[in-house]
């Protein structure tokens, strides 16, 4: 890779958007499981939920906060690396990060504070609507993102409009814009991901108490919702999986032939399980494959033609090491699936808390969800080279051209530093606070339990500000 | 011209002024942070005095980026890659912000303490005076050529007037921060920071002279608006009233009405920036008519249209939002559990 604005920026891009999204699954992913565990406390009432989801609330806060310091790079990114694409999308992208800012951040923002700080202020139930409120502002803004997203990878709605200043894309239809054909199968898979990385987090952590044999009955409570959480995503991941495949061969099919490695155009195309993509000799080395499984699976017919990078002018074809992020991907989307059900299994048979080497499995599993998470968008958007508007506009003719390349890489120095020092501040907190555990329960289940506090919120308020003391 | 051009460019004015009447008595407090609050339980005071709040007044800049790229993408694409590296020193003072004061109280070591604090107090100045820098390139004007770019150095960004807006915003907003934190505190801490508001108040009131006086001589196309539009003098009392009516408001000691106060004179300040650049959002300082203006730089009517209904049906929503955390969190803060 030469050291031209195009690189530097693409690199700074990657670095950037790989570090924000440590943070955004986790806090998309943990919004679920604080709901169904607050749910939990308000319906049984049992303090040990309490204290759950008070404990989780702190490491969610954290992230939280990481989340919204690296997404405002984020969204200036565009205006500072990449001018000549602002102006080509502003028209058409513009709109759903406009609704993204007015819709769903005020939302999140503003409950998040009640989430965190308002134990004291607010009655449990409004305490839970706020928490309600945070899960559900976070899948909205990734809804925005991802329809933008989505949009640069299948266009709709739109038409090339010539101005003074060169050609750009301008809205025609909004509804056309926000379900263009890839939105929501992606903002499906997306979310899901977020999920099985959310609850992966809380399994691992659980995990880890119990090989440690601290706080196990807090653990084994956190550890068994997030397990059932984390099966049915995993399994949903699979349908999701398979829609959204079958999308991007119809509409994106350079990006489909180079994850799957299929070079030639042919029927009853074969399904590579592992292989090595030989670039020069156009085939695939090493491979296993299954007789007419990709056309199977792409299209429901053993013998149906699958388009192959050899339809595609070498210039328009994405790089090959999509062949492996995608392979990985699958391959950890399968682990998730025989993980959690094999859970769910030991769970039945109450041999899970007791299986050491399950639970340090479940304890790394957080590195797998990452690892799938990360193998997704890389080959969502690399797949996609050598275009940043698949069909409309190069990467290569986006980036800025006033920036000198020597000032991008003063900022990928600085990013790298800077962002080097927030992950091991990140990492140092979210030890100290997991080494720290849950509080313990202090009060005994029947006061709270007596309370007939359903519908009344003044004395159920009461008692949780009692707590505290 | 059409209403849905004016309609943005006062749009975006609101979330500027939300965002610098939000986030500024944010970055206020931090830059009094070293030195106002003298021991660890007044420093967490100050912090948690913006705890439940500083990540929703952050959302307003986010929105603000938002409708600029949407409503207005080749003025967007213009100053962000024209103020490249300014922008990420910007960048990473708001990062440091959020972390410094998600992290600081999370470990009870003096030196992690004190660390933190340092890079609180100085992203927080950092922020607010780049941000002032900023206006204060933009209202002057920055070489923009005829295709649109900005044909500048780094360091022609940096003249006497831009720093001179730099310490006045820095100025208004730490006095806006004064004027917060005495709203929101108690006892010996409280009574301090009436002083502290009072001397904020002179300093910002003489930077204030300063910055108009200069405003005078090197702007001079500034006048031609307040020519056209002479109701704009009505704006330049009401500011004057509202800075003056600070110090008169300690003195009857009336906490919220200092504030109230502090956060007129910015809405002003904002609406008068937007009557001085009217209708440019980038004057080019090469030739006028290069200048990038909210005609020339605009989304297609069509957008501007969708998201002036995305704004009619967003906004309630905010203002409910943002009304019902400040009175969740209302009154004087109180250190307890959950704080930072």
């Amino acid at each position: 890779m030469s050291l031209d604005a195009v690189s530097l920026s693409r690199l700074q891009f990657a670095l950037t958007a790989t570090f924000h999204y440590l943070f955004v699954p986790l806090t998309i992913g943990m919004g679920g499981v604080l709901v169904i565990l607050e749910a939990l406390h308000l319906k049984t009432r049992q303090p040990i939920y309490e204290a759950a989801v008070k404990f989780w609330v702190k490491l969610f806060a954290i992230s939280f906060a990481l989340g919204v310091a690296t997404g405002i790079v984020m969204e200036f990114q565009f205006g500072t690396n990449w001018a000549t694409y602002s102006r080509f999308v502003g028209d058409v992208f513009g709109s759903a990060l406009a609704a993204e800012g007015i819709f769903a951040f005020f939302l999140e923002s503003g409950f998040l504070a009640v989430l965190v700080f308002g134990w004291d202020k607010v009655s449990p139930r409004m305490h839970f609507f706020s928490t309600v409120m945070v899960a559900g502002g976070s899948i909205f803004s990734a809804l925005w993102i991802v329809v933008a997203n989505s949009w640069q990878q299948t266009p709709a709605g739109y038409h090339l409009v010539a101005t003074p200043f060169g050609t750009r894309a301008e809205i025609t239809s909004f509804w056309a814009v926000v379900f263009n054909p890839s939105a929501m199968i992606r903002l499906t898979h997306v979310l899901i991901g977020a999920f099985i990385l959310g609850a992966c987090f809380v399994m691992s952590i659980s995990a880890w108490y119990l090989l440690k044999k601290k706080h196990e009955e807090f653990a084994r409570r956190s550890f068994t919702v997030a397990l059932w959480f984390a099966a049915v995503f995993s399994l949903a991941a699979l349908v999701t999986g398979d829609l959204h495949a079958r999308e991007v061969a119809k509409y994106q099919p350079a990006k489909l032939a180079a994850f799957e490695g299929h070079f030639h155009s042919s029927g009853a195309a074969g399904l590579a399980l592992f292989g090595i993509p030989d670039p020069k000799a156009d085939k695939l080395d090493a491979s296993i494959s299954i007789p007419g499984g990709l056309s199977l699976l792409l299209h429901s017919n053993a013998k149906a033609p699958v388009t192959g990078l050899d339809s595609f002018a070498p210039r328009d074809r994405p790089p090959l090491g999509v062949f492996y992020s995608f392979h990985l991907m699958v391959g950890l989307g399968v682990f998730f699936i025989v993980l959690t059900l094999f859970g769910l299994v030991m769970l039945w048979r109450k041999k899970l808390f007791t299986q050491r080497w399950l639970l340090w499995v479940f304890t790394f599993s957080i590195l797998a969800a990452y690892a799938a998470n990360d193998l997704g968008w890389i080959s969502a958007d690399v797949g996609r080279q050598p275009w940043v508007v698949q069909g409309l506009l190069r990467t290569s003719d986006a980036v800025s051209t006033t920036v000198p390349p020597g000032q991008i890489l003063a900022s990928i120095a600085l990013f790298g530093v800077v962002y080097l020092l927030l992950f091991a501040l990140w990492i140092f907190v979210m030890n100290d606070r997991i080494q720290r555990g849950p509080e313990a329960v202090e009060q005994p289940a029947s006061a709270i339990a007596g309370s007939p506090a359903a519908g009344q919120l003044e004395p159920a308020a009461a008692l949780s500000i009692g707590q505290e003391s | 011209m059409t209403h849905l051009h004016l309609l943005w460019f006062i749009l975006l004015g609101v979330l500027l002024a939300g965002y610098a009447i939000l986030d500024g008595f944010d970055l206020g407090v931090g830059s009094l942070h070293l030195v106002v609050a003298k021991n660890d339980e007044e420093r967490r005071v100050l912090m948690n005095a913006i705890g439940p709040v500083w990540d929703g007044n952050e959302v307003w800049l986010v929105t603000f980026g938002g409708a600029l790229f949407a409503a207005f993408p080749r003025a967007y694409a213009t100053a962000f890659s024209g103020f490249y590296l300014p922008f990420m020193v910007l960048l990473f003072a708001l990062i440091f912000r959020a972390v410094t004061l998600e992290f600081r109280s999370k470990r009870p070591e003096s030196k992690w303490r004190g660390t933190l604090d340092f890079l609180f107090f100085l992203a927080s100045i950092g922020s607010a005076f780049l941000f002032g820098v900023a206006v204060g390139d933009v209202m002057h004007g920055i070489p923009i050529d005829a295709q649109g770019n900005f044909a500048g150095t780094l360091l022609g960004l940096v003249t006497p007037w831009s720093v001179l807006v730099g310490a006045f915003t820095l100025s208004l907003f730490t006095l806006h921060g004064a004027a917060y934190l005495h709203l929101k505190t108690e006892g010996e801490l409280h009574e301090r920071l009436r002083t502290w508001t009072w001397t904020a108040a002179g300093v910002a009131f003489v930077l204030y002279i300063f910055t108009t006086i200069a405003a005078l001589l090197t702007l001079p196309q500034a006048k031609e608006n307040f020519v056209r539009f002479p109701l704009a003098w009505v704006l330049v009392a009401a500011n004057v009233l509202a800075l003056a009516n600070v110090p008169r408001a300690l003195f009857l000691n009336r906490p919220l009405q200092a504030f109230v106060s502090s956060a007129v004179t910015i809405a002003c300040l904002v609406a008068l920036l937007g009557v001085e650049m009217y209708p440019n959002l980038l004057p080019s300082s090469l030739d006028p008519k290069w200048s990038l203006t909210i005609f020339n730089a605009s989304s297609s009517e069509k957008t501007l249209g969708i998201m002036a209904l995305i704004a009619v049906l967003g906004m309630p929503f905010v203002v409910g939002y943002t009304s019902l955390v400040y009175w969740v969190f209302r009154g004087r803060v109180k250190l307890g559990h959950h704080s930072y």
